[in-house]
């Protein structure tokens, strides 16, 4: 029996891991649905940009409130998970706070903790207080209803429980350490829960012990099942911040690739020496789509994008078109896509890993061509992703798709696109009274 | 207005034996756009004023293929660019000067990959450097004391950080810079950008131009300076759809030095 705790924590924390593992390999497959992207080149810039806009948190700062709220709440869960290694050790081993034998040191470290668990609590209390009560614009538009919405509050409550039986806990061990009950030695400096501490007085000590274990289990099982939230959650930025910023496109943001596809095409065209009939020089498997139909078409960096995103909407609020009342909403754009990988995702795990056509399209049945036709490429959106996410070169390769594999341009598009292919202007002026300017007066 | 400006073409320059230290890429607005051609003409004169040896191509530009980039249509764009290098490399062009921050940033950002590799600046930034090398000089004049806002075309802006050269050029004129609350990395599109200046907008509480006419307006400028001719078209329809042309100008920043010099 006195090793029953051990092996139950040992089988949750295997359970823990082996789940959350099991949706990292899922992750990883979806976003290598994406097709192909060289973003290898310049490490060290990449390196740089990550650390300072994932790590350092550089384009936070635009709107200060959230961002000292957000320093709390990220900051405190970063340092405040140190505390699982030691949670993990005495689980494991059947000690009590097993890291205490650093004496000073670790008081400074507990009682750290409880400040940072505090300003954790703060935070996330007037994040819902922002979402719920204040309602902000930007947390409140239509694609945030639902799931979206519900999911934004769960990671506050759950960040929120987390916290409390963390000082709880401690204000059990505290005052338990005061009265010198059973094995609970001095150990740990607790400047937040020690005001919760005297609540235990004249309770049976066998009672505050319990509520102390009730704590420290209730604690590590939150912290297991959160990290098997996250796959499900917009929470997932925690982690893909970091690769995603890694691999951003550190080009300007006003250079759009030039489509590879066409580019062949096009030099065929150019070349006066090409042989219409000759046999094309590689092997004709499917021809490559032009520009993104479904998620498949997209590249893995906008598939992780779309995984990244944390629904912040800073895009949508700063996107001339949203804010005029339009349907385009940056945000969405990056929800539709992760909906439909997701979906997609359950079509590959229900069918052996294989793709089956269900019909639908990340076109059309999740982004609208009214959403796409309304974007100005203005690179707002892009600018504002706290986390380097590019709405718009998704926007980009769905138009594509819609010129080019299915020549569906509103009307005066095409008709902007024949002048330009005809008289090499978007207007009907020819060519050669492109200079007549000169001699006008 | 109307001394002569001298325009000398690729082609003539190139029977003369001669090579011009930058060609000036007019584009299809400064080109056909009654607006724009007037931005072309005062550049022109700043150009002429300042001694600069430069060349456009005349009948042998055509359209970058932005337009059509931005739309979607890959064919249209790459064509146009395949043709366009053709002609600046036969010319052995190494400089572009180009008053539109459309034009500007494909020949910059996206020719380049498909061999076409250019020293490309935005109009402002090449009057600045004739500004700092002492090649033209820019008083106040009748700007003196003017409240002026600038607008960010996308562009310029956001897509190039180009930030700084239209603000000093502007601050030259011994005018009163003023900034919209979103400016800079933070600018508002003017609402054309992404083609849509060629199509009706899509359903919504308000057009982009409206707004930010408004924003611009909130500054109580006696001028709104641009410095792209489609930012120019939308602000110059915002304003008179806010009755307000009678009292604010939508100048091209081009243009408010060629006047300041009384060009
Ligand atoms: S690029 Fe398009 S989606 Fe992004 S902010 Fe501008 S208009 Fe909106
Ligand atoms: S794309 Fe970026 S800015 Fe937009 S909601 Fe997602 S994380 Fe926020």
């Amino acid at each position: 029996m006195q090793y029953l705790g051990q092996v139950l924590f040992l089988l949750l924390l295997v359970a823990g891991f082996g789940f959350f593992i099991k949706n990292i390999k899922k992750l990883i497959r979806n976003i290598k649905l994406g097709r192909d992207i060289d973003r290898s080149d310049n490490p060290k810039a990449r390196m740089r940009n990550m650390i300072r806009v994932a790590l350092g948190q550089s384009k936070m700062g635009k709107r200060p409130i959230p961002a000292i709220l957000h320093i709390f709440v990220y900051v405190g869960f970063i340092i405040i998970n140190i505390e699982m290694l030691e949670i993990i050790i005495d689980g494991l081993f059947g000690t009590h706070r097993v890291f205490s034998f650093l004496g000073v040191g670790y008081d400074f470290l507990i009682g750290f903790f409880e400040v940072l668990a505090f300003l954790v609590i703060f935070g996330v209390v007037v994040f819902w207080i922002r979402r719920n009560v204040i309602k902000l614009k930007r947390l409140n538009q239509p694609e945030m209803e639902g799931w979206a919405k519900r999911d934004a509050n769960n990671i506050i409550y759950i960040e929120t429980i987390l916290m409390c039986f963390f000082l709880i806990m401690n204000a059990a061990d505290g005052y338990l350490q005061s009265i010198g009950h059973g094995h609970y030695f001095q150990a740990g400096s607790f400047p937040i829960s020690g005001l919760i501490s005297p609540l235990f007085e004249g309770m049976n000590p066998d009672t505050v012990a319990l509520i102390e274990r009730f704590c420290w289990w209730g604690h590590i099982i939150g912290v297991m099942l959160f990290m098997n939230y996250l796959y499900y959650s917009k929470h997932l930025h925690i982690f893909l911040a970091f690769p995603n910023t890694y691999y951003a496109n550190l080009k300007p943001q006003g250079e759009f690739n030039n489509l590879e596809s066409v580019k062949k095409e096009v030099a065929l065209m150019m070349d006066p020496n090409a042989d219409p009939f000759a046999a094309p020089a590689e092997p004709v498997g499917e021809p490559e789509k032009f520009g993104a139909q479904d998620v498949m078409d997209l590249n893995w960096v906008q598939l992780m994008n779309a995984y990244s995103c944390t629904e912040c909407g800073r895009c949508t609020s700063s996107c001339p078109q949203n804010t005029t009342g339009k349907k385009l909403s940056p945000r969405k754009i990056m929800m539709s896509t992760r909906d439909r990988l997701e979906d997609v995702s359950k079509i590959l795990d229900a069918n052996a890993g294989q793709f089956v056509d269900d019909g639908k399209t990340l076109l059309n049945d999740y982004i609208t061509p009214e959403e796409l036709w309304a974007c100005n490429t203005c690179n707002a959106c892009v600018e504002e992703c706290p986390i380097d996410i590019s709405p718009l070169s998704i926007i980009m390769d769905m138009r594509r798709y819609l010129v080019m594999e299915q020549s569906a341009a509103p009307v005066e598009l095409n008709n902007m696109m024949q002048n330009i292919e005809n008289n090499a202007a978007p207007w009907q002026y020819n060519q050669m009274d492109r200079l007549n300017w000169k001699d006008e007066n | 207005m109307s001394q002569n400006i001298v325009v000398p073409t690729m082609a003539e320059m190139m029977s003369r034996g001669e090579t011009p230290e930058v060609l000036f890429w007019v584009g299809c607005s400064g080109s056909f756009d009654d607006r724009a051609k007037k931005i072309t003409k005062a550049f022109v004169k700043l150009l002429n004023k300042a001694n600069v040896s430069f060349a456009v191509l005349g009948t042998e530009e055509g359209c970058t293929g932005d337009p059509a980039k931005r739309a979607g249509n890959e064919f249209a764009f790459q064509m146009q660019a395949m043709m366009n290098i053709q002609v600046l490399d036969g010319y052995e062009v190494k400089k572009i000067v180009t008053a539109c921050p459309h034009c500007f940033n494909t020949l910059k950002n996206e020719y380049p990959d498909l061999g076409g590799k250019y020293e490309v600046v935005h109009h402002t930034e090449f009057l600045k450097s004739l500004l700092d090398q002492g090649k033209l000089s820019i008083e106040g004049g009748q700007f003196k004391g003017k409240r002026i806002t600038f607008h960010d075309p996308c562009y310029l802006g956001r897509a190039n950080k180009v930030y700084e050269a239209p603000r000093q050029l502007i601050e030259k004129l011994d005018a009163e810079l003023v900034e919209m609350k979103r400016s800079r990395a933070n600018g508002f599109c003017c609402g054309a950008g992404g083609a849509q200046l060629f199509k009706e907008p899509e359903h919504g509480d308000k057009e982009v131009h409206v707004e930010r006419t408004e924003e611009a307006l909130g500054t109580q400028p006696e001028i709104i300076a641009a410095g792209c001719p489609f930012c120019n078209t939308m602000l110059t329809d915002g304003v008179k759809f806010k009755e307000k042309e009678s009292e604010v100008k939508v100048m091209d920043v081009a243009e408010l030095i060629a006047n300041a010099e009384d060009l």
